[in-house]
């Protein structure tokens, strides 16, 4: 599957990288665990889903494996303002 | 103030969190006899499967519990005095002493207390080798059968009974599936949907048994087969069940609580006796925009019944309004968001209401279909006057966000409702171009 179908019209992997952060949709969620257990660094994503936080982690590889593994489309790619230039 | 919650799921949860975001000072207790505490139910499924060991279903909750300052007492709950304010539990302790039975007096309760898997009653259903899965005690009895069984058959309807075919899929069984009807979950699939689930099913290895009902298990010591009611009789080792679930409502009857299928309660999840609150899938909420009262055996809703109701009863005026129900599952490993209203009638299959089931989806009204897809992409729309009344999406999902929150919010389509309605129309196309124009001028 292409990355560009897991994140729909969202945000493509490698801008993510550079500018984004994984944000829930807590309403989708059951808190079955899926994100945390297959987060490479051991994030607890879903704790973050619980509060509706954005994965604003710091250790967060943004490597998108809760986004796939999430069996509810609870967790997409969006971009952080913080590190876009914005258009004069 | 002191609180008293009964259960430990997310209901109640959701209250003691609610409650302490306004009442620092508050006594909270809870009070629940699950073994297990606070966990995914729904993530059972994929305990099921594999794709989750089952520690992983407890969130680890250890400090925001903590932080919450609750009293948490492990027994279960005999009696509910509402006029002394008061309740009688026996404690987990104090159970090995048959007599011994705890007082705890309260000033606001809620009951949270869940709903159980409808029972199997035909004759057999007790035999070792019959299992439901209601808790995580019957995910581990449906694997450790899973081990040495070598054929399930499966018995029931909706998400539950496809969680447990594909559980015991994964775990090599051979399963024979029973349906009572002609088609799966024909009160919320329409035809074709229930055809590409039974299509998948049977591509996995799945026999389907059409019009097939269960009238006895056999075996001495264990499951070894089960008689359908056309004197058809099929080998087994594990017989599973999943004919829906029913609110546990011993507690609020005894108390005089006004029950109908559930707790009733107004949209401030107060029942009809003063100071005390029901809320998940026990409580029968109220909904302003229909005026009527339905059952939701969903998480999301708990969750937020049990944050209402924990802010009412810490004192606030918040009403619980009832989102249209949503669900995202996976049938035959397909998987499909359920969003409204989309279905009517009932299904032969389930008593009632099911496991991650809402009674609104099949409240369907006067209203026009749209459907779109092929097989594994598949798009049905309930297109309402002005607005989406429901919609099912199958395969792909990249319009399930989109749609849920169509509906929900009830954005006006009238700008594509004809085009919606064209025969053959890509209602795929149509309503992704339609969203992103919205969401760009509502979000701007």
């Amino acid at each position: 599957m292409a990355f560009k179908d897991i994140f729909g019209k969202s945000s493509t992997r490698r801008e993510v990288l550079a500018s984004g952060h994984v944000v829930p949709d807590p309403a989708r969620c059951v808190q079955c665990g899926i994100c945390s257990y297959n987060c490479p660094i051991e994030i607890d994503v879903r704790a973050h889903v619980w509060r509706g936080e954005a994965i604003t982690h710091s250790d967060c590889l943004t490597c998108g494996e809760c986004v796939a593994r999430c069996p509810r489309g609870v967790l997409h790619f969006e971009h952080t303002d913080l590190f876009v230039r914005r258009p004069q | 103030m002191k609180y008293v919650i009964i259960g430990t799921g997310v209901a109640g949860i959701a209250a003691v969190e609610a409650i302490r975001s306004v009442d620092a000072e508050g006594e909270i207790t809870v009070i629940g006899d699950d073994p297990h505490g606070y966990y995914s139910r729904p993530g059972l499924a994929y305990f099921l499967t594999g794709e989750l060991p089952d520690k992983q279903l407890f969130p680890q909750m250890a400090d925001a519990f903590r932080k919450l300052r609750f009293h948490y007492l492990k027994g279960y709950v005999t009696r509910i005095l509402p006029e002394a304010h008061r309740l009688e539990m026996q404690t987990a302790a104090s159970s090995k002493q048959s007599s011994a039975v705890t007082s705890v007096s309260y000033d606001r309760l809620l009951l949270a207390v869940g709903s159980r898997a409808h029972p199997l009653t035909i004759p057999g259903a007790q035999l070792p080798g019959v299992v439901k899965l209601d808790h995580l005690d019957d995910a581990r009895s449906i694997l450790k059968l899973a081990r040495r069984g070598k054929t399930a058959v499966v018995v029931g309807g909706g998400i539950t009974a496809l969680e447990i075919v594909e559980g015991l899929l994964a775990r090599g069984v051979k399963v024979h599936y029973l349906l009572r009807g002609d088609r799966y979950w024909n009160n919320v699939l329409d035809e074709h949907e229930s055809k590409i689930v039974e299509h998948r099913l049977k591509e996995e290895g799945v026999e389907l048994h059409y019009h097939a009902e269960a009238v006895e298990i056999q075996g001495r010591k264990n499951v070894s087969a089960i008689k359908l009611l056309d004197g058809r009789v099929l080998k087994c080792d594990i017989v599973a069940y999943a004919i829906g679930i029913e609110p546990k409502l011993e507690l609020a009857t005894s108390a005089g609580l006004a029950v109908d299928r559930g707790i009733l309660v107004n949209q401030f999840m107060q029942t009809n006796v003063q100071d005390i609150f029901a809320a998940g899938d026990v409580a029968q909420a109220y909904d302003p925009r229909t005026g009527r009262s339905v059952l939701d055996s969903l998480w999301t809703p708990a969750r937020e019944q049990g944050r209402a109701a924990g802010l009412n009863m810490a004192g606030m005026q918040v009403e619980y309004i009832k989102s249209a129900p949503f669900n995202v599952t996976r049938l035959a490993g397909l998987t499909t968001t359920i969003i409204g209203v989309v279905g009517h009638g009932r299904d032969e299959d389930i008593v009632g209401i099911a496991r991650g089931d809402s009674e609104t989806w099949r409240s369907l009204p006067d209203a026009i279909v749209a459907q779109s897809g092929f097989d594994i992409n598949h798009l049905r729309l309930i297109i309402g006057q002005k607005a989406l009344l429901g919609a099912i999406l199958m395969g792909d999902q990249k319009l399930s966000a989109p749609l849920q929150r169509m509906i929900e919010d009830r954005v006006d389509i009238s700008p594509i409702r004809q085009k919606l309605m064209t025969p053959n129309a890509p209602i795929s196309d149509i309503v992704a171009e339609y969203w992103i124009d919205w969401r760009a001028q509502h979000t701007s």
